[in-house]
């Protein structure tokens, strides 16, 4: 957070400079309005960011279970976080046909968990209890609340750079004009640090990207461990990813703002398949058969039980 | 001089901190205890309402849905007899004989698989699925949680702070019977 508002501090103060040193006023009010703004759009974008991605998606909250199939959520959901020693999440369903799962929020004292249709169709109550014992695994490590502040983050620089873009637009005449006035003695160094300075402005969302994607992965392999730790049961999360993975339909209701917060990539991207490097650095899931044997791996004892002859 | 003096804030600064963990360790344990407690009583009150709810379609089982509502009367009064560690022994054993007496009704539901469509019995099923799943992961969280504190109190540099804690080792749940341990028969010949 704090790295951001600094960021977005250097940005404004510099645009100040640039344009002081252009004749402009010597009074840094771009670098000041930039950092308020800053602040002001992170702690909003924070604070709204879990509705905001709940409704996107077009979730409804269970507030009183109707269905026998909502009601088995609510017990599963309620069993879970007990073996996890969270307060219980508010619950939210996803229409949607393709299996799916994600969590958000701030932290597990204020923490949303969201399955689609598709999920509870296809998984038993086994498999539904090692998917939210994912969920929640990523509840307690805070996950929910990076994921929530790096989207929120990626929001405000981008909204920022828009904004930044009209203005210097309309500034751009000025600029021209002024030129021919110029200091020439400042030339060659004003020039790199206008060349650096737009460089940051285009490559502040990459950055902030690349960030989200690359906890994304390790988070991913904690969060199975951890469901395997509530449940004392990891073939059942095994058998729930083989289920997920096996029905291919990406997932339309989440867009890919919400993506890293799944427990299965809803876009269905192929990066997500690749190991090392440039996997790490672009995909926001690890690969589903790395994960499902890691899990399997874990169960060998109760596997080779029941491989045995009776 | 100015050295030892950093050494010494940096002792008394870790001092602390592992004085909070056990601390904060030992208060989670007692919650976690205390936590299957809870999930015993919500046990002890649901049991009457989902018996009634499926009494009129089981009529047929009556025996089974009262040794049910015995148990877990018996539960009650024991649990409201005394809850000191004399008496734990009796209600763990009281806890006990409920679950056996519930474990039979769910095997009693599976034998009538045209009962289960019937709405209140499908849900009685769920209910008390989940409940039992519910004392289960309670317990489980109280074994972790025990765990972690006894690990913490006993580690090495931890050790020396432990006295000052009054920290003292926390017992895991066990089973008490040994004939629990025993692999459960399930007859399904006879209908």
């Amino acid at each position: 957070m704090i790295g951001f508002v600094l960021f977005f501090a250097w940005l404004g103060f510099g645009g100040d400079y640039v344009w002081s040193l252009y004749g402009g006023h010597p009074f840094p009010l771009l670098g000041i309005v930039l950092t308020v703004g800053a602040i002001i759009t992170a702690r909003v974008a924070y604070q709204t960011g879990p509705e905001k991605v709940l409704w996107s998606t077009g979730a409804h909250e269970v507030i009183d279970p109707q269905t026998d199939a909502e009601r088995q959520l609510v017990n599963v959901v309620e069993e879970m976080s007990i073996a996890a020693g969270l307060p219980r999440p508010r619950i939210w369903i996803v229409p949607d046909e393709d299996p799916n799962a994600f969590a958000t929020g701030h932290g597990p004292g204020d923490s949303h968990i969201a399955v689609t249709q598709g999920l509870l169709r296809i998984c038993n109550r086994e498999e539904l209890q090692a998917v939210i014992g994912h969920e929640l695994g990523h509840v307690k490590n805070f996950d929910v609340r990076l994921m929530t502040m790096l989207a929120a983050l990626v929001g405000a620089v981008l909204l920022a750079r828009d904004g930044m873009g009209r203005m210097m637009g309309g500034r751009g005449s000025r600029f021209g004009r002024v030129e021919e006035e110029g200091k020439k003695g400042a030339g060659p160094l004003l020039a790199i640090v206008l060349a650096l300075w737009l460089i940051s402005w285009v490559l502040a969302p990459l950055v902030t990207q690349l960030l989200a994607l690359a906890v994304s992965r390790r988070r991913e392999y904690l969060a199975d461990d951890m469901s395997a730790q509530f449940t004392r049961n990891p073939l059942a999360l095994a058998s729930a990813l083989e289920k997920i993975e096996g029905a291919a339909a990406p997932t339309t209701a989440i867009t890919s703002g919400a993506a890293h917060l799944c427990i299965a990539d809803p876009l269905g991207r192929r990066f997500t398949n690749h190991e090392g490097w440039l996997g790490d650095v672009f995909a926001t899931h690890p690969p589903m058969g790395k994960r499902i044997a890691i899990l399997k791996g874990m169960g060998y004892a109760q596997l080779k039980k029941a491989a045995q002859p009776q | 001089m100015l050295v030892l003096l950093a050494l010494a804030v940096i002792v008394v600064v870790w001092m602390i901190a592992a004085y909070n963990g056990l601390i904060s360790l030992k208060n989670q344990t007692v919650n976690a205890f205390k936590q299957i407690d809870v999930q015993l009583k919500r046990r002890h009150d649901l049991i009457p309402n989902l018996v009634n709810a499926v009494k009129g379609a089981m009529d047929f089982e009556k025996s089974t849905l009262e040794a049910v509502i015995q148990a877990r009367n018996q539960a009650v009064k024991v649990n409201a007899a005394g809850t000191g560690p004399q008496d734990v022994k009796q209600i763990s054993q009281a806890e006990n004989a409920l679950s056996g007496a519930l474990s039979r009704l769910l095997v009693t539901v599976e034998r009538y698989p045209e009962l289960k469509a019937t709405g209140n019995v499908g849900q009685l099923q769920e209910e008390l699925t989940s409940t039992e799943n519910r004392i289960a992961f309670a317990r489980q969280l109280y074994n972790d949680t025990a765990t972690q504190y006894n690990t913490k109190q006993q580690q090495f540099p931890t050790t020396l702070v432990a006295g000052l804690a009054h920290a003292e080792r926390a017992d895991l749940w066990e089973i008490e019977d040994q004939a629990e341990r025993a692999v459960p028969q399930v007859d399904l010949t006879s209908r």
